[in-house]
This record gives structure tokens, C-alpha cells and sequence, in this order.
């Protein structure tokens, strides 16, 4: 209080701009240390995240390496205009993007949340401690790695998966070569790899809930699957919004690092997306300008989309990220 | 409470479904050894490896012979534990401040961090800064542009957020400073949270393949994951295969794939067992805000 009445007296001799200047200043010499801690950390992000964003520059300029990004002429929106009106293949990689992204929602969103729920169910808990150890393995190994045991599985002439198609009578198929089944391929190794590891943060949501629910919800009559339905549910709802949220924004990321491994010439038709185009035009074929185009197409798409989902959940009632 | 039959059944089968779902994620780890130490007829044979039955030694001797396997193991080796070391303590450094409520301008700092999740300059301008910064076939390329993986540090700042203030008054009368704070109280009382993201730290650097693809052309600097993919994704390596001399190595080409998987994934699999809780502790994060 006393400091309160010191502020005002002060405030009412000197002008008010000058106190406040005056106080964080002060601020800033009680927190000196804190500071400089900060200080190097905000000196990286300059640098490693702020800079490449001024590079996005070259998205609207005719970029030649010589003359660098800033004294590269301008060709204002002249890429933006090839991309949405003449590229041939623009369309191709964005409705790749979408699809392979949207298959990913659709089958590798609600995968970790139904495992959850069924490890949660089941009442042996050191088999329920093994299987999950044994879940999240997959998660560890890059793609590269993953790549080289997917090709083994999946091959058409040695692969144990294609065998077991055999005892039903269905001639080997090549997942990773063939256009039907590429896309498919995809999300079934990516779910593989990722279910186990998802299911962490649902666990642990449904080890928080609170247990006198489920009895109230007994007394009332309801058995598992009414309990399921409407206790752990709707407990879960609010960390379910905030995963949501998260792999919405990461649609147009439909999984660089699974299919630049998996991907050949014989199905860049259905697999070639946003992220292998930019890197094979931009890195190895030196269009560079082009592709920060479409790469900060694809950002602003993404923060778009959190912005947009983050406003429609929290108007619905949920927790948001933001 | 007393499990009736229909509960007895559900137990049973979901107990059979969850084993299944075990097999299938780990079944391709035992084929993929098996067919390593397989003789080539064998590891062609259509169907299920449970174990090496041919025994040939002759893909391990060839992969294991491969100076640039052991260049890759070293360089992946290093930048593991360079990496996970100083992003350990960059991360500290930017969580400790912005976890503290006292900080001016908190939030406005928190925002420009956390902004540089959601939106980033892409892959072509941050070639070229690095390029810029002379960058470009040097081991620090492997450890700068990753140094702090926003979101593990964001969890470590909530982390540190959890710690009760008191803890660190009684300190301060004593007249230490934040930098004392930070490594002698905070920093032993966060030893879980450490742990799980010096190891998604140390995974992570483990298995970076695309940084020594983009930035490295020497081949004394380059990695593991960079060799394996040569091997496994390209077959683009000849010297393994045997092109070069013309040898028999060819129809060894499966199990001396198989093999170099196994090779980079061992190190893994060995902390694995042991370091498995702390992988998964301290992860619980509900949102970026506070």
C-alpha cells in the first residue's frame, strides 16, 4: 500500500512517461541476472529462427546468389501467380499434402486415444507395463532406420506381410510402388510407429480422473461402456482439443521424413508433397525463390489453421493452447 | 471388486488383442536381426524369420570392415553428447528466466519464443543463412540450428514454474543470485525433468539424418543415419555391395542391409531397458500459456 501512495506522489511532480521508463528500468536492474541468462538465448533466436524468416524475402524476388537476398531484384508476386494459375504440379502436391495429412487425422488421431483406452482397461498391470514399453519402441527409430525395416516387411517377394496375404489367397502387392496402395502404406507405418508413444498423454489424463466419478457413476447404475462414455470421455475431452489443435496446425506437414524415404519416381503422383517438392526443386534443382514461396504458403496455411482452431474450441468451451 | 464372467471374457480378449499389437511392433526388429545373420538363400526365403537359421557371418564382417561406418559412429557419437549437453543448459538458460514471474516483459519474450513455433522461414532461407554463417560442411552445423527445441523447453519452464517461490527466498536473504538459484537449487531439484528431455535431446541427435544430407559434403564429417540411408533407402553405397571389385557381396545385398539397421540401432536398444521411465517422465504438458 505504501509503495502505492510513493508511485502516485512521485507521478504527480514528474511527467508520467518518465516514471514508467524510470521503473523498468528499475525492473530490469533487480532482474540483471535473469537477463543474462536471457540474453544469449534471445541472441539464437534472432539468429536461427528470425533470420531465415527475413530470407522469406526472396519468395517475392528474383533471388540470384550473387547479388544476394537483399539487392535481388523483385518480381513482386510473379511465383505466387505461377503456383496457383500455371504449375502443373502445385495442385498435384498440395492435394497430396491434404490427403495423406487428412488420412493421418482420420486413422492416427483417434489410434493412441482408443489404445489408451483399452490399456486402461486391462486389469494385469505388469503386462500393461510391458506392452507399453513395447509400444513406444518404434518411436526412437528415425525414418531412415524404419524406412529399411518397412521395405523388408512390405517387400513383394520376401516380406512376412505379403505372405500372410498369401494364407487368404491375395497375390503379393506392392505397398510402396503401387499408387492405390502408397497413401494407405503411409499412415497404417506411421501409426505403427507412432500409437504407442501417443498414448502417453492420454494415460496420463485418465490416471488424473477423478476416481469417486466412476462410482458415483456405478450408483447410478451405469456399467463400463456408460462409464466410458460418460466419465472418462468427457474427462479426456480437454487434452483431446489441445492434441486436435496441434496436429491441425501440422496439416500441410504431411510427414517429410516418412515419405522422402519411402517415396520413388513410381509414385510421385500420389505421394509427392508440399515438403519432398521443396526440397527436390529447391535444394537439388537451385529454384529457390519458387519454393520459399511455397514454403511460406505452407506456414501461413499452418498458423492459420492453429489461430482458427484455437478460436473455435475455446468458443466452444474448451482449453486451447494459446 | 469382483470380476463377473462377461468381465472375465472382455479380460481375456483384450489381453489376446494387446499381445497381438506387441508382436506386431516388435516382430520387424527380430526379423530384421534374424535376417542379418542369415546365408543370402535364407534371407530370401518368403515368410516369417523368427530366428537365423542359415548362420553367415559374412554381411556383419562386411559392414563392420567399412571404415566410413565407424567415421559415422563417431561423428554421431559426438554430436550426441556436444548436443545434448548444451541444449540441456540453452534450454535452462531461456526457461529459468521466463519461468520467473518478477521478469519484466515475461510475456512478451514468452510470445516471441513461443511465435517461432508456429511459423518459421522454411527450408530454403534457413539453407541460405546457413550457408551465410559458414556453416555448411562444419560439425557445429549439427549442433546450432537445433540447439533449443522450443517445445521441451517450454516444458522445462513449467516445469520450473511448479517450484514453490519460498524455496528460493530464503537464498536470496542469503544474498545469492539468480545464476546461484539456477544451478544450485533449481537445477537439482528438476533431475526427472533433465533426464527426459536430455534423452529426447540425445534421440533426437541420434537420429537426425537430413542436416548431413543438406550441409555436409565431406565425407569425414558425415553420420551414421547418413551412411544407413546410403545403404538401406538408396542402395547408393557401392562399396558395401561389392560393386566396385565385382565381388560376391551382391546377393548378400538384403542381410547387409539388414545388418547396418541393426548397427544403428543397437545403442538405442541397449539404454533403452534402463533409461525407459525417465523417457516418459516429466512429458505432461497441458498448454504453452502462464
Amino acid at each position: 500500500m505504501e509503495k502505492a501512495h510513493a508511485v502516485t506522489f512521485e507521478s504527480a511532480n514528474i511527467p508520467a512517461k518518465q516514471t514508467k521508463i524510470r521503473r523498468t528500468w528499475r525492473e530490469y536492474k533487480k532482474s540483471k541476472y535473469l537477463l543474462l541468462m536471457l540474453l544469449p538465448v534471445l541472441v539464437w533466436y534472432a539468429i536461427f529462427c528470425y533470420g531465415p524468416m527475413y530470407g522469406i524475402l526472396i519468395a517475392f524476388k528474383d533471388y540470384s546468389p550473387v547479388l544476394g537476398t537483399w539487392d535481388s531484384p523483385w518480381n513482386h508476386f510473379a511465383y505466387f501467380d505461377y503456383l496457383f494459375n500455371q504449375s502443373p504440379e502445385f495442385p498435384r502436391i498440395l492435394r497430396n499434402t491434404v490427403i495423406i495429412s487428412g488420412l493421418n487425422i482420420l486413422f492416427g488421431f483417434p489410434a493412441p486415444i482408443i489404445l489408451a483406452l483399452l490399456l486402461n482397461e486391462l486389469r494385469i498391470s505388469l503386462f500393461k507395463k510391458i506392452a507399453q514399453s513395447i509400444s513406444y519402441l518404434p518411436h526412437f527409430f528415425s525414418w531412415v532406420v524404419l524406412s529399411g525395416i518397412v521395405f523388408l516387411m512390405l517387400s513383394p517377394s520376401t516380406g512376412p506381410v505379403n505372405y500372410v496375404l498369401g494364407w487368404f489367397g491375395i497375390d503379393p502387392i506392392y505397398f510402396l510402388g503401387d499408387t492405390r496402395y502408397f497413401r494407405f502404406s503411409l499412415v497404417v507405418t506411421n501409426i505403427w510407429k507412432e500409437v504407442g508413444w501417443g498414448t502417453i498423454v492420454y494415460l496420463a489424463a485418465l490416471s488424473s480422473i477423478d476416481q469417486t466419478l466412476y462410482e458415483a457413476a456405478r450408483m447410478d447404475g451405469a456399467n463400463r461402456w456408460k462409464q466410458t462414455w460418460h466419465v472418462t470421455l468427457p474427462s479426456m475431452l480437454p487434452i483431446i482439443s489441445i492434441m486436435f489443435i496441434l496436429s491441425l496446425g501440422g496439416i500441410l506437414n504431411a510427414g517429410f521424413d516418412q515419405i522422402y524415404n519411402l517415396y520413388s519416381p513410381a509414385v510421385f503422383e500420389v505421394g509427392d508433397v508440399i515438403d519432398t517438392y521443396v526440397y527436390r526443386q529447391g535444394i537439388v534443382n537451385f529454384q529457390m525463390g519458387l519454393t520459399t514461396a511455397v514454403g511460406l504458403f505452407k506456414n501461413v496455411v499452418g498458423i492459420t489453421l492453429v489461430l482458427g482452431t484455437n478460436y473455435i474450441v475455446k468458443k466452444m468451451g474448451q482449453e486451447g493452447v494459446l | 471388486m469382483k470380476m463377473t464372467t462377461g468381465e472375465k471374457v472382455f479380460q481375456v480378449i483384450l489381453f489376446l488383442f494387446i499381445l497381438m499389437l506387441c508382436v506386431i511392433a516388435i516382430y520387424p526388429f527380430i526379423h530384421i536381426a534374424s535376417i542379418s545373420f542369415s546365408a543370402p538363400k535364407e534371407a530370401g526365403r518368403f515368410g516369417f524369420h523368427w530366428f537365423p537359421r542359415d548362420v553367415d557371418l559374412f554381411s556383419w564382417k562386411q559392414l563392420l570392415t567399412q571404415k566410413k561406418i565407424w567415421i559415422g559412429m563417431k561423428n554421431t557419437t559426438l554430436r550426441t553428447v556436444i548436443g545434448t549437453v548444451l541444449s540441456l543448459i540453452a534450454m535452462a538458460l531461456a526457461a529459468y528466466p521466463l519461468s520467473r514471474k518478477h521478469l519484466p516483459h515475461r510475456s512478451f519474450y514468452t510470445m516471441i519464443i513461443v511465435f517461432t513455433m508456429f511459423f518459421s522461414g522454411g527450408l530454403i532461407p534457413t539453407y541460405l543463412l546457413i550457408k551465410d554463417l559458414h556453416l555448411l560442411n562444419n560439425f557445429w552445423v549439427y549442433i546450432l540450428p537445433g540447439l533449443i527445441p522450443t517445445f521441451s523447453m517450454l516444458i522445462m519452464r513449467n516445469f520450473f514454474m511448479t517450484i514453490p517461490v519460498e524455496v528460493e527466498e530464503s537464498a536470496k536473504i542469503d544474498g545469492a543470485n539468480d545464476m546461484r538459484i539456477l544451478i544450485s537449487i533449481i537445477l537439482p531439484l528438476s533431475k526427472p525433468v533433465l533426464a527426459t528431455l536430455g534423452l529426447w535431446a540425445a534421440v533426437a541427435n541420434w537420429n537426425a539424418w537430413f542436416d548431413a544430407i543438406i550441409y555436409v559434403t565431406d565425407t569425414d564429417l558425415k553420420t551414421i543415419q547418413f551412411f544407413l540411408r546410403e545403404v538401406v533407402v538408396t542402395s547408393a553405397d557401392a562399396e558395401i555391395f561389392g560393386r566396385v571389385t565385382g565381388a560376391a557381396n551382391l546377393q548378400y545385398e538384403t542381410s547387409i542391409k539388414a545388418a547396418t539397421v541393426i548397427f544403428a540401432v543397437v545403442p538405442i536398444l541397449i539404454v533403452y531397458p534402463f533409461l525407459q521411465k525417465y523417457f516418459v517422465k516429466g512429458t505432461m504438458v497441458g498448454s504453452l500459456k502462464g
